[in-house]
């Protein structure tokens, strides 16, 4: 089976997309350059440039959309999208309820999100249970290249706005870019397996709002996404030392989430613990917890989040967000009786 | 005020010095993430800053070490924030791009164009509680299309406040070139807004001196925002590794980074027609080229500077840097020591 990186796998699936429909464009800050092969291979007319004018050309894109292209409009790191978050929060969002049923925007915000790699706490959020949080909005957060080709291609076909992130941990080329800058002495706590592995050809489209259980457990049931997957699985490796079966469940999209299968495990295992590195106040952590409840279910809950601006400080960096250790304790406190 | 070309040399060279000291450190490992320095833009902040009084505050991009510098903050207390230590700047909390010095009314911000209003609500604090002191904001040419920057401009007009808009121009937005993403003449842009605009050679302090004396008379007698359109280059592109750079200096390293991929994007199946392709990649050549004029050594502020310097006392030049150059010198062994002691 062929072997790609992760970004190079969400490349690899928008060309195959851009080549089979002339309706799809890329536009963004640099990403001609970012993108280097998209931009020789398609040209600078559906490659685009665009000036440092996110609510702009965010808006742009959603207007586009409205009028026919499928846009893949490229916020550099999700921290820009405040900036834009009119264009996705009162307009794409609202489209599809306001006219009844009568109009779509389908458009694809392709962003990178997530810390790890010391660029301080305006370079480094996830905000994908911000964005989650807005009725109409679909949140794809991918956990390896596989992944992230194939659910590029499903959130593609999809007709609604659905903001799709690169965990900049998984991307060696978000690495180099905004982490290394070509440095070797720098490093990174970066999950291999998420960073490069095998890919399907040609690519084909993954459902939005399925679940995938990464790992089968016992006792517990952790459910996460994105770099939180590799870090959970991790930990259920230590956990299998000390005799705890802990399962992992890739959530793959925030939105729309997966309740089902949660709710299938929970029942199963009875316990819950939420591997979440975006905040916890009035996110997803809490929201599985209410879809849990909701469903009738009795369980024991936990949950691993960032609480805090996240430090540029790499050691502080490494505490806020989610760790292995941080979720081995949270599961041990889960295991103990009472 | 007639300005002093020595002092203002010296202003720039510390400068230069300590931000060197800081991209070797960046080099080693020891400041993570990106590293976006002021090499190149020394000639404006050099013509700027020494003229401000107490209480003019500013607001800074994510580009703001020359500007604290020259402004007063300790050089090793930058440093430590760059390295992220519990005695920089902001405890290690807010990395380079997040400089906070509250006591000089000093703000910095990742977000680009963000010092706009910022600055305006600093010029509206200025007029009510420090008459006579303004609010600077400091951005680049890539911001003069982020729309809150724009409207900070005409709310600073309609509301007459103190502001001074600097735009550091140094022609690309990240890697994107001007003429591509910066509509018509930001002179005339400001001048539409019915703000007073200057246009000046960054690379000329004196220019950019005499240019903001006026300015700043303007401003402080209550005569609204005005813009400062000062060009400029950036030695290191748009932050330490810059990767069209990093072509012309590294072009075996970039040659299987950054180049053999885009040439697979010339035979990929399915796509535009190869005359399109080939345009494409004619035009990645051209953006490398636009990034070798960044690095113009006659666009360089201190060489136009020392130039006449060298001319007028050698002697007394090659005194003044040596001493910079032991200042930063010490100041890096003071913040590295500890550091190593502990490891």
């Amino acid at each position: 089976m062929k072997q790609m990186g992760f970004s190079a796998a969400i490349d690899d699936a928008l060309g195959q997309a851009m080549a089979d429909d002339d309706r799809i464009l890329l536009f963004g800050e640099d990403v001609q350059g970012l993108h280097g092969e998209l931009y020789v291979r398609f040209g600078s007319g559906r490659v685009r440039n665009t000036p440092i004018s996110e609510a702009a050309f965010v808006g742009a894109a959603v207007g586009a959309a409205m009028a026919g292209l499928r846009p893949v409009v490229e916020v550099m790191l999700v921290d820009f999208t405040p900036v834009a978050a009119d264009a996705l929060i009162n307009h794409a969002a609202k489209l599809d309820a306001f006219s009844g049923g009568r109009w779509q925007a389908p458009l694809v915000v392709r962003t990178t999100c997530g810390g790890g790699y010391g660029d301080g706490g305006q370079h480094e959020q996830s905000l994908w249970g911000w964005l989650a949080h807005i009725p109409g909005l679909s949140v794809v957060v991918p956990s390896t290249p596989a992944e992230a080709g194939g659910l590029f291609l499903g959130a593609l076909g999809y007709e609604a706005p659905v903001v799709f992130m690169e965990h900049k941990l998984l991307s060696r080329q978000w690495l180099e870019f905004l982490g290394s800058g070509g440095r070797d002495t720098v490093h990174y706590d970066a999950p291999a397996a998420g960073q490069f592995g095998p890919v399907p050809q040609p690519w084909e489209p993954l459902p939005l709002g399925k679940a995938l259980l990464r790992r089968e457990g016992a006792d517990l049931t952790i459910c996460t996404l994105g770099v939180g997957v590799h870090r959970a699985l991790e930990a259920a490796a230590v956990l299998e030392q000390q005799g705890v079966s802990a399962g992992v469940l890739d959530l793959r999209t925030v939105a729309p989430l997966d309740k089902t299968t949660v709710c299938e495990q929970v029942a199963r295992t009875r316990r819950l613990l939420v591997v979440d590195e975006d905040y916890e106040a009035c996110g997803l952590s809490g929201e599985l917890a209410a879809v849990a409840l909701e469903a009738g279910l009795s369980f024991r809950y936990g949950r691993v989040c960032t609480r805090a601006t996240i430090p540029y400080n790499r050691k502080l960096e490494a505490e806020t967000l989610p760790n292995v250790r941080r979720i081995v304790d949270e599961c041990l406190k889960l295991m103990s009786p009472g | 005020m007639a300005p002093d070309l020595w002092s203002l040399y010296g202003v720039m060279y510390r400068s230069r010095t300590f931000e060197e000291a800081v991209r070797q450190i960046w080099k080693e490992g020891l400041i993570s993430g990106e590293m976006h320095l002021g090499l190149g833009e020394e000639g404006i902040m050099a013509g700027i800053l020494p003229q401000l009084v107490e209480g003019d505050a500013l607001l800074l991009d994510h580009r703001g070490t020359a500007p604290l510098l020259m402004r007063g903050v300790d050089p090793a207390v930058l440093l430590r924030e760059f390295m992220g230590l519990p005695e920089g700047l902001c405890h290690g909390m807010g990395g380079h791009m997040h400089l906070f010095a509250p006591e000089i009314l000093a703000a910095s911000s990742g977000i680009v164009g963000a010092a706009g209003p910022a600055a305006a609500g600093f010029a509206l604090a200025a007029q009510t509680l420090r008459p006579g002191t303004i609010a600077l904001a400091f951005f680049g040419d890539g911001a003069t299309s982020q729309g809150m920057l724009m409207e900070a401009m005409n709310l600073a007009v309609v509301w007459n406040l103190p502001v001074m808009f600097v735009c550091k121009d140094n022609g690309m937005a990240i890697t994107t070139p001007a003429r591509t993403a910066v509509a018509g003449n930001l002179l005339l842009r400001a001048q539409a807004f019915g703000m007073k605009a200057f246009e000046v050679d960054g690379a000329d302090v004196l220019a950019v001196w005499a240019a903001t004396e006026q300015a700043l008379r303007h401003v402080r007698t209550g005569g609204g925002p005005v813009f400062l359109w000062a060009h400029c280059i950036h030695l290191e592109g748009h932050f330490l590794g810059d990767g069209l750079l990093d072509i012309m200096r590294r072009p075996f390293y970039s040659l299987h980074k950054r180049i053999l991929p885009m040439l697979g994007g010339l035979f990929t199946k399915g796509g535009a027609p190869l005359g399109v392709r080939l345009a494409a990649l004619r035009q990645t050549t051209g953006l490398v080229s636009a990034a070798r004029e960044q690095v113009l050594r006659e666009r360089d502020p201190l060489r136009r500077a020392r130039r006449s310097l060298a001319v007028e006392d050698p002697g007394r030049l090659a005194a003044l840097e040596a001493g910079f150059q032991r200042e930063i010198q010490s100041c890096v062994a003071s913040v590295q020591q500890p550091a190593h002691g502990g490891a």
